[in-house]
């Protein structure tokens, strides 16, 4: 019982940067686990997408498959159910992503392990683990005491964890070329989809100005549309003004959505999920209006302005135009 | 098609201010409201019966005042309710509630069970996998569309960045279900009153064979928790003065970050 397990993620031929988020947390945490960071990776051509896990965890276990290609829990299960069983770890880490939320809980409920997710931080004394996570929103902090249990099950919110520095460990990898997978599997993976086309690509912007729920709805949106004109600006959203329908969802910005780096974001009426900030938080300069003071966006922002945006955006938008 | 949905009451925290009582969030001022996840997933089972024929059942399982999500479900279109109800449920880890669920389930017959891809609240999203593993079903997380078949479902699973997968499952399956599938019927204080009589089917955990000490805190991974309020102010530089100052300030920020005239 010693040691971390970080399932490595990967998609249409890349590795996805929040394994070396696990990876870096993994790390951290392993000299009080008393153990070794492993990583296991499982794919098509694992070679090909392992360069970035060298030198950032003690061992790596490569599983290849051509049906690895693709994420697929029913055929994940069983490979990992066998390592787990061999190596025994203390810990298992996976990015709290569309996989690993699709995962890990999947991987817990088959062995009986004990299950915390989207943690933004992680102790271990007397062989049990703490975590702390985001909760309501993102308003209030939760710190969860676990029972000590011989292996856990966890996933780590996007951005919570630094990636190591390449030479952080030296890796000593095995390779294992699966002959056969599980012989019955349930769910198939069938294509994936790119995005709708866009109209406007916010992720270009030099300026956003970025609605949230705040705006209220549709008839609103005109108001931040006039903002955003007079400033030169593009107009971007949280994601339920995408989901419903108030702006296309080619603007939303966030995990789910686009990724932005303008010089200026401002956000108007937006809560600050972390979902939301992991798409926004590394903007110019952000600025943020919101009613509530405890908004969590103010957490991210450089400047805040708490006060109803309706109030703001009319007179803001008569001091930039003409 | 049978389809279940499990259906969560949460408070509304957006605009609210939270308070902290003994390490817990004090509820006494916040409004109930259904997990938005779970009210895409309520319209989404309605539609797919709608189109196709069927039967949607709701379930949860909360406090007496909770009864209302199921309540709200029904006046969307679902046809019958179950309220899991008993203090031994309290204190209940993701993995004892999918037991709960599991056992509340079992000779349903239901092809297709349907659960919000997180709740609101806490944000586990762990639940409706969980309950799948439990029931030795097929699952598939973060649907934004369904589109059921001959013996299957096909779901089209959001990704990051703008992506997304299409993956098919044989049916009785678990889906998971994301914001933005579909666009919620609105419902009226009328249809809630409509629906008043409807009888809700009520069971504790001695009806679902479940003995108490596989339940709650007892049988949580969790040994002890505490609930925090981030410190205010910790963050942001805070503009203030009167709204014509402020926005005076805001727009000179935005001229000299922004490279404006
Ligand atoms: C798997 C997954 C992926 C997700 N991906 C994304 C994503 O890519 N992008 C994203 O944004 N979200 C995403 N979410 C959703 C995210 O969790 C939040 O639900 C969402 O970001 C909340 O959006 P919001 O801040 O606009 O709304 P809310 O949280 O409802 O906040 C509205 C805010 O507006 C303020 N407000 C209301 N009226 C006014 C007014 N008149 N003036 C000023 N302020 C006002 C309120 O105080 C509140 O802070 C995802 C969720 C999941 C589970
Ligand atoms: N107490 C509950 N009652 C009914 N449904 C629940 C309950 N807890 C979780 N769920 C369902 O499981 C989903 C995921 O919840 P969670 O794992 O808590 O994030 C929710 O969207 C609901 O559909």
């Amino acid at each position: 019982m010693s040691g971390v397990l970080v399932i490595a993620e990967h998609r249409q031929g890349a590795l996805r940067e929040a394994t070396l988020e696990c990876l870096g947390a993994a790390l951290s945490l392993a000299p009080s686990l008393g153990g070794q960071v492993t990583a296991a990776l499982l794919a098509d051509d694992p070679q090909s997408l392992a360069g970035e896990l060298q030198g950032r965890a003690h061992g790596l276990k490569l599983y290849a498959h051509p049906e690895l290609a693709a994420y697929n829990p029913e055929l994940y299960l069983p490979v990992l159910a066998d390592i787990i069983a061999a190596s025994q770890p203390s810990l298992i880490l996976m990015p709290h992503s569309s996989q690993g939320m699709d995962l890990a809980p999947a991987l817990a409920g088959r062995l009986g392990l004990p299950l915390v997710t989207d943690c933004a931080g992680l102790s271990w004394s007397d062989g049990a683990l703490s975590v702390q996570r985001n909760v309501y929103g993102g308003k209030a902090v939760l710190d969860l005491a676990l029972k000590p249990a011989a292996t856990v099950v966890a996933t780590l919110q996007a951005g919570a964890f630094q990636a190591p520095p390449a030479g952080a460990a030296p890796t000593a990898s095995d390779r294992t070329a699966l002959t056969e997978l599980a012989p019955r599997h349930a769910r198939r993976f069938l294509e994936y989809l790119a995005g709708v086309v866009e109209d406007v690509d916010i992720a270009e912007a030099d300026i956003l100005v970025s609605v949230g729920r705040g705006i209220g709805g549709p008839d609103n949106v005109p108001q931040a549309q006039a903002l955003a004109e007079a400033l030169g600006a593009t107009l971007s959203c949280s994601r339920p003004v995408a989901d419903a329908g108030w702006l296309p969802k080619s603007r939303q910005v966030g995990t789910s959505g686009k990724t932005v780096r303008p010089k200026i974001y401002l956000a108007l009426g937006i809560s600050g999920a972390f979902q939301h900030q992991a798409g926004m938080n590394n903007s110019g300069t952000i600025i943020a209006v919101n009613s509530d003071p405890r908004a969590p966006i103010f957490q991210v922002a450089h400047y805040g302005i708490v006060a109803d945006m309706f109030e703001v955006l009319p007179k803001l938008t008569e001091l930039f135009k003409g | 098609m049978k389809i279940l949905v499990l259906v969560k009451n949460v408070p509304e925290v957006a605009e609210a201010e939270l308070e902290i009582e003994q390490g817990a969030l004090d509820l006494e001022d916040l409004e109930m409201v259904v997990n938005e996840w779970d009210n895409y997933a309520v319209e989404e089972a309605v539609r797919l019966t709608e189109a196709a024929g069927g039967d949607v059942h709701l379930m949860t399982l909360g406090g007496e005042d909770d009864e209302d999500v199921l309540r709200r479900g029904l006046a969307m279109g679902a046809h019958s309710a179950t309220h899991l109800c008993d203090e031994a449920f309290e204190g209940s880890d993701p993995t004892t509630l999918a037991r709960v669920f599991a056992a509340a389930v079992k000779d349903g017959g239901y092809d297709l069970i349907l659960t919000g891809v997180q709740s609101a609240d806490l944000g586990q999203a762990s639940t409706g996998v969980l309950l799948a593993q439990e029931l030795g079903l097929p699952h598939a997380t973060m649907a934004i569309a369904l589109e059921p078949g001959a013996g299957e479902v096909t779901v089209t699973r959001e990704l990051e960045n703008n992506t997304s997968e299409k993956v098919a499952l044989p049916l009785p399956a678990v889906v998971t279900v994301q914001s933005g599938i579909n666009q919620p019927r609105y419902v009226s204080i009328m249809g809630i009153r409509k629906v008043r009589k409807m009888t809700i089917e009520m069971l504790e955990a001695g009806d679902l064979g479940l003995e108490s000490q596989a339940l709650g805190r007892e049988a949580s991974s969790v040994a002890g928790q505490s609930l925090a309020l981030p410190p205010v102010g910790e963050g942001a530089q805070m503009l203030t003065g009167s709204l014509d100052s402020v926005c005076g300030q805001a727009a000179a920020i935005l001229r000299e970050k922004g490279g404006l005239a």
